[in-house]
């Protein structure tokens, strides 16, 4: 057998066969679990940190990685960027009849592998099977749990006038990526998804920073321009942005303009965008060198007190220009 | 008493406040040996004469006829009349009553008056040579107004206290200047300086002069003008236009000219009677004029464009400025690009500095920014007519009558060449020009002229219309506001209603609605619509077929994208073999990723959009393919037809009845196979090919028109959007119908672009008050 089919789902002995025999057989040392109805774990604080998200991938594969992949650096960057360290995750697999098996087992593969390197453990799961068309191949879904040991309160509402925003990597990469290996565009080849995780990095920068650390976002859909908006939103602060800053790809700027596409709308998969008081802004910055997936960390814009709420952007040739949220696609607004 | 007398009581209105109207009745009824008074108020001005019946009369006659430079009487009617059998020849201006509602009009900014000039230049007259000269025939109005009522405290004037001539001159009643709120002169008001671009005074004894020698000498400065900054420079020095242009990091935009007076135009310029008159007009707005094929100006002043826009002396400063140095010069708005113009003297500091060798300020504050306005007169079949490219300095706030009256409301515009309007009673007050709303300088100047005109107009909306685009400004703006129903009005909808507005007509009519981009009902881009209905509503009875942009903003400023779309559309793959510039100066991959996103639809918007089409039509020609401001292909595809007048075969025109609305939809192939015969194997020129596109629209508008005449009745057709700026396209089309029997309407005092779509959004809402039973459209 080399497909899914229906009875994988039914609850009997395939259904048995395939969790046990592949799924947590795959997962091997970080799954934990007891198959159980629920896990039982340890915690050592009073302090907990939860997120869920759903993953829907097309291509399920891409140059760099999978769904398996993203869902687990997602989660697990998710519940670093509020502080907290990643510790357990669960895993709830929708999959569509006929999907093949080979696949499930490499995407398995993935989470297992990225697991490890995240030092996170899964902890329970689930999988279901849905008929032909009722879903695209595989959907993931994931909840995270952290432990907070910082006694720190890092949000968008804490932003001050004169703090400093970080971007932490090349903008837009993952976004062209997909959408060039989805369309068969011929970027894909030169530029690769930023798919990472990046939970040591963000305790690197906490170690470093400390309460200078305002508040840490992946950016993830709507890229940095709906980021900003919602900081801006929250904090009561405008954002003043320099165009000639951001760190973007010379190829994905090319991409970009080709498609008429904004970078600064795309979305990333190993990016953060790091808001800190100035006077850390350097050992931010040091800590962030430090590692090869932060190499390019740049302070691209600075928080101010006037004009509350909204977004500026001084572009390269020098004209000023409002960064506003998007309310859906990108439309033509020129007449 | 041998002649019967009586005491009759007028009501005035129009444009009657701040123009010297009550010193005019008051010489009027003098002379007639009336007694009685006048007195402001808020719906004009109220009159009431006493005397014998036959010097009234008179009186009446005269009132019209007479009439102060500024000054317009939109009615005059009589409140009351009795006989009288005592009166007295006294007749006195009365104070304004303490006003409740601000019906009175807002004056909008003024040239300089005849006597003003012969006392600008009088050697013997105590304000000889003063640059901000004024009376209450001339000068700035809505620039320097805070509040209203009109008076010198309510105005950026109120710091200045006039000295005892001056304070003479304001409160004779037979004086020029009685009440002119603005008086100065050299004692007691504004100053002008000439300052280094660091912002240190570099004269401030002679600074009119050495401005002068330096603008001659081929220096640059900035000058304020009524309504903010402008950048002034030696049109005929091609050094110093190259050196603008780099400053101003403008490279094909026309520069706007300013010029002594029509005869100096003449040397550059073409224009008729018609013509003269509006580069004359107070209102002084940027005329578009057919340059001359010998005027000795710089190329560079409007390279690739066969007109020239020019205007005449609006301010003393700008007639002292031309006469101390050359009698035309570069006039353009003094902004940082997609910025607000420069209004105070730390705007143009900051702004400016890096553009310009010196500044020209002085102390009278602008309180409300006026970039210039541009008009032109259309030579048409049925009249000549002015038309407005952009309305600001000079026309705005001054209303446009609505149809109908409406109750208090705020129209936001659109995104692109934004206006705001305010609607009350049976005033459209649509505002100056605003802009471009992506810049944070245009948001603000946007938020703060609703604010401003609001507290003027005392208006507290009931409704607040705005366009449809989610991602607009003026979407988010309304969003905001409380206490008022908001309604969300179809671009192309307001465009129709605008024109309806501007024409007075209130029944249902056939809109033709050529434009841009503007999103529509269905989510698709919109831009060459034919609609039928009215303020209440419509129905898209047809369109241009639809195609993609490819990039979808990028493809607007890049509009071989667009060819490459319709080529890809229409011819697949083959479009790759195409012996055309454009298909063979794409580099092979990129042409590739067009064409996928337009067959896979990735990034690339449909859009039904005849503005989009003119500019592939210009890139096909080889006309224009990198647009620097709005509507350049197409308005350089416009200007190849004056090469060539010769009459011409339309390309085949193909209507489809769609399905599901049955809607008329033009098919665009049959046009671009036959372009593509004209282009590569024929031996037309872009202008027969030019021509021939202008020919099949023409067609295609005249076919639709008739059929949607024939299948409702409908008579009237307007047309609408920024298309329409083409006059070729305005005239030809207006002939057809007209030929045919409709009768066709256009725009004149609201812009037939983006400028005018607020007034059509207002009477949108307004509608939505009224209850006109027995109005159905599908029948």
């Amino acid at each position: 057998m080399d497909k899914i089919v229906l009875d994988h789902g039914a609850g009997g002995g395939m259904s048995h066969e395939l969790i046990s025999g592949t799924i947590a057989e795959i997962l091997g040392d970080t799954y934990i679990g007891e198959m159980e109805d629920s896990a039982l774990v340890d915690v050592p604080v009073t302090r907990l940190a939860i997120t869920t998200d759903s993953f829907v991938v097309d291509p399920i594969f891409f140059g760099n990685g999978d769904i398996g992949k993203i869902a687990v650096a997602g989660t697990v960057n998710d519940l670093a960027v509020s502080g907290a360290r990643p510790l357990y995750l669960t895993l709830a697999i929708v999959l569509e009849e006929g999907f093949p098996l080979e696949s499930l087992r490499r995407i398995l593969a993935s989470i297992r592998d990225t697991a490890r390197q995240a030092e996170i453990k899964l902890v329970a799961g689930d999988t279901k099977v849905v008929r032909r068309g009722e879903a695209d191949g595989i959907f993931l879904n994931t909840t995270g749990v952290g432990v907070l040991e910082r006694p720190l309160r890092l949000s968008s509402r804490g932003l001050r006038a004169g703090d400093q925003v970080i971007v932490t990597g090349y903008l837009g990469d993952h976004s062209i990526h997909l959408l060039s290996l989805r369309e068969g565009l011929g970027f894909e080849q030169r530029i690769l998804s930023d798919c990472a995780v990046l939970s040591h990095v963000i305790a690197g920068v906490l170690d470093a920073c400390g309460d200078g650390v305002r508040c840490i976002r992946d950016i993830t859909r709507g890229g940095l321009g709906t980021v900003l908006n919602e900081f801006a939103r929250a904090s009561s602060c405008s954002i003043h942005m320099e165009e000639a800053a951001l760190p973007i790809r010379r190829e994905t700027a090319m991409a970009a303009d080709m498609l008429g596409v904004d970078v600064m709308y795309l979305a990333n998969e190993g990016n953060l965008c790091i808001v800190v008081s100035p006077d850390v802004t350097a050992a931010a910055l040091a800590a962030l060198h430090a590692h090869p997936q932060t190499a390019r960390a740049a302070v691209v814009a600075q928080v101010s007190a006037a004009d509350a709420g909204r977004v500026h952007m001084t572009g390269k040739d020098n004209r000023r220009r409002v960064v506003d949220m998007l309310y859906g696609a990108q439309l033509p607004r020129l007449c | 008493m041998a002649r019967p007398a009586l005491r009759r009581t007028l009501l005035v209105s129009g444009l009657v406040q701040g123009v010297g109207f009550r010193p005019y009745v008051y010489r009027l009824a003098t002379e007639h040996l009336l007694g009685g008074w006048v007195r402001n108020d808020t719906r004009g001005v109220t009159i009431c004469i006493e005397g014998p019946m036959d010097a009234a009369n008179l009186f009446c006659r005269e009132l019209l006829e007479r009439l102060p430079g500024l000054a317009r009487i939109d009615a005059c009617t009589t409140l009351e009349e009795s006989p009288i059998q005592d009166w007295s020849p006294r007749f006195e201006i009365r104070h304004s009553e303490a006003v409740q509602g601000r019906g009175a009009l807002i004056m909008p900014d003024a040239h300089v008056c005849v006597s003003c000039r012969q006392e600008l230049f009088d050697l013997r007259d105590r304000r000889h040579g003063y640059p901000l000269i004024n009376c209450t025939n001339c000068g700035p109005r809505y620039s320097i107004i805070r509040n209203i009522p009109y008076d010198r405290p309510q105005t950026t004037m109120a710091s200045f206290t006039m000295c005892p001539a001056c304070q003479k001159e304001y409160d004779s009643p037979e004086d020029r200047r009685f009440h002119a709120q603005p008086n100065a002169c050299w004692e007691c008001g504004p100053q002008v300086t000439l300052l280094h671009p660091d912002g240190t005074v570099a004269d401030s004894v002679n600074p009119v002069k050495t401005a002068a020698a330096m603008l001659l000498g081929g220096r640059i400065l900035a000058v304020k003008a009524l309504g903010g900054y402008q950048i002034m420079a030696d049109p005929a020095n091609a050094d110093t236009v190259a050196s603008l242009r780099r400053r101003k990091d403008r490279s094909a935009k026309p520069f706007a000219l300013l010029a002594l007076d029509a005869e100096t135009v003449a040397r550059y310029a073409l224009y008729d009677e018609r013509e003269a008159r509006l580069l004359e007009s107070p209102g002084r707005p940027i005329v578009l004029l057919q340059a001359r094929s010998d005027s000795p100006l710089a190329t560079d002043v409007a390279p690739s464009s066969r007109t020239l826009g020019f205007m005449l002396p609006a301010t003393p400063l700008q007639y002292l400025l031309l006469h101390a140095s050359r009698d035309v010069l570069i006039a353009t708005s003094g902004n940082a690009p997609d910025e607000p113009m420069a209004r105070t003297e730390a705007e143009a500091l900051r702004d400016l500095s890096g553009m310009v060798d010196g500044l020209l300020v002085h102390n009278r504050e602008i309180h409300v920014r006026v970039d210039d306005s541009i008009a032109r007169v259309v030579h048409g079949t049925v009249a000549p007519k002015t038309v407005f490219i952009r309305r600001a300095r000079g026309y705005a706030p001054d209303p446009i009558p609505a149809p109908f009256p409406v109750p208090p409301l705020l129209a936001l515009g659109a995104e692109l060449k934004n206006t705001v309007c305010i609607g009350q009673g049976n005033a459209l007050y649509l505002s100056q020009h605003i802009g471009d709303l992506k810049t944070p300088g245009n948001q603000e100047f946007f938020d703060h002229t609703i604010a401003h005109l609001r507290g003027i107009l005392d208006v507290t909306p009931r409704y607040v219309a705005h366009d449809l685009h989610p991602d607009f400004h003026s979407t988010r703006y309304a969003a905001s506001c409380r206490d008022a129903t908001i309604v969300g009005v179809q671009h192309h909808h307001a465009h129709m209603a605008a024109c309806m507005a501007d024409n007075g007509l209130d029944r249902p009519v056939i809109g033709v609605v050529f434009d841009g981009t503007g999103y529509g009902t269905d989510g698709t881009i919109w831009g060459g619509e034919f609609l039928i209905g009215d303020y209440s509503g419509f129905e898209r009875k047809g369109h241009l077929a639809r195609f993609r942009l490819p990039g979808g903003d990028k493809a607007i400023k890049e509009p071989s994208r667009i060819a490459i779309s319709l080529l890809t559309q229409h011819l697949g793959a083959d479009t790759i073999a195409l012996p055309l510039d454009l298909v063979r100066n794409r580099d092979a991959f990129e042409l590739d990723v067009l064409m996928k996103m337009t067959t896979r639809g990735i990034n690339a918007p449909e859009t039904s959009s005849m503005g989009r089409f003119f500019d592939a039509v210009s890139a096909l020609l080889g006309v224009c393919d990198d647009v620097q401001y709005e509507g350049q292909a197409a308005i350089e595809l416009e200007q190849l037809l004056a090469w060539d007048l010769s009459p011409t075969r339309p390309w085949p025109l193909r209507l489809q009845r769609e399905h599901e609305h049955g809607r008329l939809v033009i098919d665009h192939e049959p046009w671009l196979r036959a372009l593509l015969d004209d282009v590569i194997g024929g031996s037309l020129s872009a202008a027969q090919i030019s021509r021939r596109f202008h020919e099949s629209v023409v067609l295609a508008i005249t076919e639709i028109c008739l059929e949607l005449s024939r299948s409702t009745g409908i008579q009237d057709i307007v047309f609408s959007g920024g298309v329409f700026l083409n006059q070729h396209l305005l005239v030809r089309a207006e002939h057809e119908l007209t030929g045919a029997g409709l009768r066709v309407h256009t725009h004149s005092r609201v812009p037939t672009n983006d400028g005018g779509i607020a007034v059509g959004q207002a009477m949108v809402a307004a509608a939505l008050e009224r209850r006109r039973p027995g109005l159905d459209l599908a029948s």
